[in-house]
């Protein structure tokens, strides 16, 4: 199967994301942002990075790349969407999925390895997980704080949108275990439909065990599975929608 | 035209000498712009004139040489047809003007100065020196500093893999910023600095140029004073995004061969890379300062052509190519724009709306500026504080207490507050997580590996600086030893004070005979490097700080190990002769407020066994870690091998070393700063085998202990002297900086 | 004509760097300072004179881009210069 990984000018994890895929015997091709169709996909991954330099918001000038067309109807047709990072954040300005990112509760951006508890396992990027299982996964990032308004957070809580929380080795949620301040110690989240995912952490740099961790793999291998099997499968475009 | 009379000289820093000497290399006197140029590029920052005739005694070749000093990095042949392409530079006195942008596009800098050859950069390094951080000036610079370091290499997405952070009241006024970038090449993608082929058009790229960091070269030349406060605005602003998208172009660009050479702007921007290229090509260039995008108005050629505004990069592009250049910087919406051509009149000349502004021979600008043989005298107080007198300290410390004081000394603890801010997985390369001796990345598509380094004792050169840049070397080369690679290159920033001063001209020469005696000894070639001198404050010179960058291969990127122990019930081998030498180290100025006494001394003929035999055991698989010591001795050491483990405490008994006065032989055996020595655990069914190969490698080798347990015990002739719960001991390390900075609030 | 936009955190949002700043103020002795938020301010130049017109198109730049609407709230300036 094929991932495609769309290439913001900032991007600086788009090379890792298909590097990962390619690690898993799956193909990876890299989109650039000014590109109006994906082209052969199977699943879409908005990578990490500083697009447009983070400058103005994270996200903010990169939803309104020409591609972002092309993600929104991949996403609306059910195709699997992973935002990981700045990808995550690109999601959230774009609307894609509900909330937003302020900065890190203690002003700093932060990068080490931190354990990620799987919540929910019917998404196309946790199916092979088991629930409540511990990933222990990079993260790098200065704007991870997530933060909804609280109705919009008891929504995602009612309707199992969150599917990655910051906890500790154990898996339970601690006052240390939260890195960024983000509420509920929310990590990753999905959309309604549970086709389009976002997250914090960095699964792509977890893929082989030298680099500190391969927990990573799962993200990306319950994709390959979940879309082989016919599980999550974006629908044919409609051939009006050109 | 104003009239260049002394007063215009003294603002350029152009002495009545090197006057009249622009006068016989141009036949006639300069016009102001002409000065101007000449002012940047004969300042210490970019001509090296008090420095050059050390340099020159650098050992520079050697069979994996690619790419020694003069080009914007050097290159060494790391197999496979690969390179690994690398250099250190400074940014010491913008980071104390401006600590966040200084330290930014210092790291942006030395980036340019990677991918400029055609390597991508896939490593950052760091060399800090900060005051004390009691001092709330000194926290506010590391702050700044820390954060922008992370700031533009994190947003560049390359990954900062290790580095050392040292805290010292003699830096309070001088922080000392050294970034090494490590990049990567194929041998046929090196591109060089080089203008050729007459009539080939020369492009500029990047950001726009604005008046900032006009004078920043001569800034960087000259001692601090008062009036620093207001040479504010010759810092200059880094935009990393503008920065990653011309890296991601550069590359593209020069994988298509339509480049003749490339050169970032950098110090001395336009005037350094159009005298710099076609000093090396042998050719002259023909610009016109009409053509340079500017983002203020009203420029004059003087400020279009000193401007050092970043993120700017000038190319000399083979004729009949231009469009596919230009049409890959589009697609980064970067525009690449025509500003001349390659000449053969080996003349930098300057054109303003087609007339001719300053016309001025290259050689001149870059190779025959002066050259200075300045006098050298030892310190009259150089032997003084030489002479260590234990008598004279009053009671030596008690172990434990020395032991709980020195892990929460900031030069020993974790600098996890810094390295936490760094991006270090960004890649999908870094092996070896920072905080542990090297940092190592793999190499993908090869087995291979490159481990890097970078180290320096400021308090070892006070104390004696042919010693102590000996020691910095060998340091650097054990670090990237412990971790299984051979050392193939050396990079190295030399941080000294005002160079008109004899004593500091007497430190500089001798801190660099011994780094060329150690590079030769241990066979590792300079490649290149950064001198950054006049780092005084109000007539305080910093502490002589060699800061060493060595670049290792690991043959096998997996068979490589870090300092932390790997299981309970390994034993503890100490490597090296233990001959409890105080002089300089942390104990004594920690605990007793001294720095006195001659550095360890350095055999290194030992030294280069030691590494050899620990690179074989490496890879060999015949070690499950391997930590060097230094700072703090074998205690600290073995405590740091024991500390990011889970809980794998140790156990320890070492043999007094003999002969210490006045009741310090334990101190001295637990704190003692000997060189030369590395602590590997190893498996029990392994001892022998270990033990046997270092007899045979003429290593000195003692099996001291064992790992496991919860508490850090240390025993001297039999004796417990230091009974400590690991985890509270690790807290300590771990969290002395963070509680420093917290307390800032 | 210029405008100016002036973007904040809404109040409901936890502002970190607003917070570190007010500790950093309190620290220099500043001790009546109660709450910092940090925002953004925008100057935003464009063409045409027709103050109504510009109102507009500013606001609907602040809504779409300048400003977050989840966490943040603006409020749009006209200068007549």
């Amino acid at each position: 199967m094929t991932f495609a990984v769309v290439v913001f000018p900032g991007s600086n994890s788009d090379r890792d994301a298909a590097e990962a895929a390619r690690v898993l015997g799956e193909r990876a091709r890299l989109v650039w942002h000014k590109d109006t169709e994906l082209g052969e996909a199977d699943a879409v991954i908005l990578p990490g990075g500083f697009a447009h330099g983070d400058y103005l918001r994270t996200g903010a000038i990169a939803r309104f790349s020409p591609i972002m067309g092309a993600v929104a109807d991949f996403a609306e047709r059910g195709g699997p969407v992973l935002g990981i990072c700045n990808g995550f954040q690109v999601l959230l300005e774009a609307g894609l999925l509900p909330g937003a990112m302020v900065r890190n509760r203690d002003i700093k951006f932060r990068c080490e390895f931190v354990p990620v508890r799987v919540d929910q396992v019917d998404t196309p990027f946790t199916s092979a997980c088991a629930p409540g299982q511990v990933l222990h996964l990079p993260i790098a990032h200065g704007e991870g704080n997530y933060y909804a308004p609280p109705d919009v957070v008891e929504s995602l809580e009612a309707n199992r949108q969150v599917i990655f929380r910051y906890t500790d080795r154990s898996g339970a949620m601690t006052e240390g275990s939260n890195p960024n301040g983000s509420v509920h110690a929310i990590a990753g989240i999905c959309n309604a439909a549970r086709n389009v995912v976002g997250l914090m952490p960095h699964p792509e740099r977890a893929c082989e065990a030298p680099l500190g961790s391969d927990d990573g793999r799962i993200v990306l291998a319950s994709a390959a599975e979940a879309i082989r099997d016919g599980r999550f499968r974006a629908r044919p475009a409609a051939a009006a929608s050109r | 035209m104003t009239t260049i009379d002394s007063s215009v000289l003294e603002r350029h820093g152009i002495t009545p000498d090197e006057y009249q000497r622009i006068i016989e290399l141009l036949g006639r006197e300069p016009n102001l712009l002409e000065l101007g140029l000449f002012s940047v590029m004969w300042s210490e920052h970019c001509s090296y004139k008090s420095s050059r005739v050390h340099l020159k005694t650098l050992p520079t070749t050697g069979p994996r040489v690619l790419q020694g000093p003069g080009e914007n990095a050097g290159a060494v042949d790391i197999g496979e047809g690969l390179a690994a392409v690398f250099k250190i530079e400074s940014h010491n006195h913008p980071s104390f003007i401006e600590p966040y942008q200084g330290a930014a596009t210092g790291v942006g800098g030395i980036i340019r100065d990677i991918f400029t050859m055609g390597a991508r950069p896939i490593g950052l390094l760091n060399a800090l020196r900060f005051g004390s951080l009691d001092q709330p000036l000194a926290r506010r610079i590391f702050e700044g500093v820390v954060a922008g370091v992370g700031g533009y290499g994190n947003s560049i997405g390359i990954p900062t893999i290790g580095g050392e952070i040292v805290f010292d009241d003699v830096y309070a006024g001088n922080p000392l910023v050294n970034v090494l970038c490590l990049g990567l090449a194929r041998h046929d993608e090196i591109i060089k600095g080089n203008a050729g082929g007459e009539g080939n058009p020369v492009y500029y790229v990047g950001a726009k140029t604005g008046r900032d960091g006009i004078h920043g070269a001569t800034m960087a030349s000259a001692e601090f004073d008062e009036s620093s406060a207001e040479k504010r605005p010759a810092v200059q602003v880094g935009d990393p995004f503008m920065e990653k998208l011309l890296m991601e172009a550069c590359l593209e660009v020069q994988k298509t061969g339509a480049l003749v050479g490339i050169q970032d702007m950098g110090a001395a921007g336009l005037t350094c890379a159009t005298s710099e290229m076609s000093s090396r090509g042998g050719t002259g260039m023909d610009v016109d300062v009409m053509h340079v995008p500017q983002r203020e108005t009203g420029m004059t050629p003087y400020e279009t052509m000193l401007s050092e505004s970043q993120e700017r990069m000038l190319m000399v592009v083979h004729a009949g190519r231009e469009a596919e250049v230009e049409a890959i910087f589009e697609k980064w919406d970067l525009h690449a724009v025509r500003i001349g051509h390659v000449t053969s009149t080996g003349r930098v000349r300057i054109h303003e709306h087609g007339t001719l502004v300053a016309d001025v021979p290259a050689p001149a600008l870059t190779d025959e500026g002066p050259v200075y043989r300045r006098p050298m005298r030892e310190p009259a107080w150089q032997r003084e504080v030489q002479k260590l007198s234990l008598e004279s300290l009053g009671a030596p410390a008690a172990p434990q207490d020395a032991m709980d004081a020195l892990l929460g000394s900031p030069i020993i603890a974790s600098k996890r507050w810094a390295y936490h801010q760094y991006d270090h997985t960004v890649g999908t390369n870094t092996i070896a997580q920072p905080g542990t001796a090297s940092g190592v990345v793999r190499i993908k598509g090869s087995k291979r590996g490159l481990a890097v380094s970078v180290d320096g004792n400021g308090r070892f050169c006070y104390l004696d600086p042919y010693r102590g840049a000996m020691l910095a070397v060998a340091e650097a080369a054990r670090n990237v030893a412990v971790v299984g690679a051979e050392p193939v290159g050396a990079t190295n920033n030399l941080n000294f004070g005002n160079p008109e001063r004899p004593e500091i001209m007497w430190q500089f020469g001798e801190a660099v005979r011994g780094i060329g005696d150690a590079c030769r000894a241990l066979e590792v070639p300079v490649t290149g490097g950064n001198v950054s001198l006049y780092n005084e404050t109000e007539g305080r010179a910093i502490y002589p700080t060699p800061v060493l960058g060595i670049v290792g291969l690991l043959e096998d990127a997996s068979r490589t190990v870090t300092r932390q122990f790997q299981s309970p019930g390994a034993r503890i081998v100490a490597l090296g002769d233990n001959r409890g030498e105080l002089g300089g180290s942390e104990y004594l100025a920690c605990l007793h407020g001294q720095v006195a006494g001659a550095p360890p001394a350095l055999d290194l003929q030992a030294e280069r066994a030691l590494q050899r035999l620990i690179i074989a055991l490496v890879r060999e698989g015949l070690v499950e870690s391997a930590h060097d010591c230094s700072e703090g001795g074998l205690a600290v050491a073995v405590a740091e091998c024991a500390f990011d483990t889970g809980g794998i405490g140790a156990t320890v008994d070492v043999p007094a070393v003999d002969g210490i006065r006045a009741g310090f032989g334990v101190n001295a055996t637990l704190f003692g700063e000997s060189a030369s020595r590395i602590v590997v655990s190893v498996a029990a069914a392994r001892l022998d085998t270990v033990l046997a190969r270092a007899a045979k490698a003429g290593v000195p080798a003692a099996a001291i202990g064992e790992t496991g347990g919860d508490r850090l015990r240390f025993s001297v002739d039999g004796a417990i002297v230091i009974d400590m719960a690991l985890e509270g001991a690790e807290t300590r390390w771990a969290t002395a900086i963070e509680r420093k900075m917290a307390r800032a609030r | 004509m210029r405008a100016r936009v002036y973007v904040t955190l809404k109040p409901s949002v936890f502002d970190p760097q607003g917070r570190v700043v007010a500790d950093a103020l309190l620290s220099l002795g500043y001790e009546d300072v109660k709450d910092v938020r940090q925002g953004k301010f925008f100057e935003v130049e464009l063409d045409g004179g027709d103050p109504a017109t510009a109102e507009a198109r500013v606001t609907e730049m602040a809504e779409k881009l300048l400003a977050n609407p989840v966490i943040e709230s603006y409020r749009v300036e006209l200068l007549r210069s």
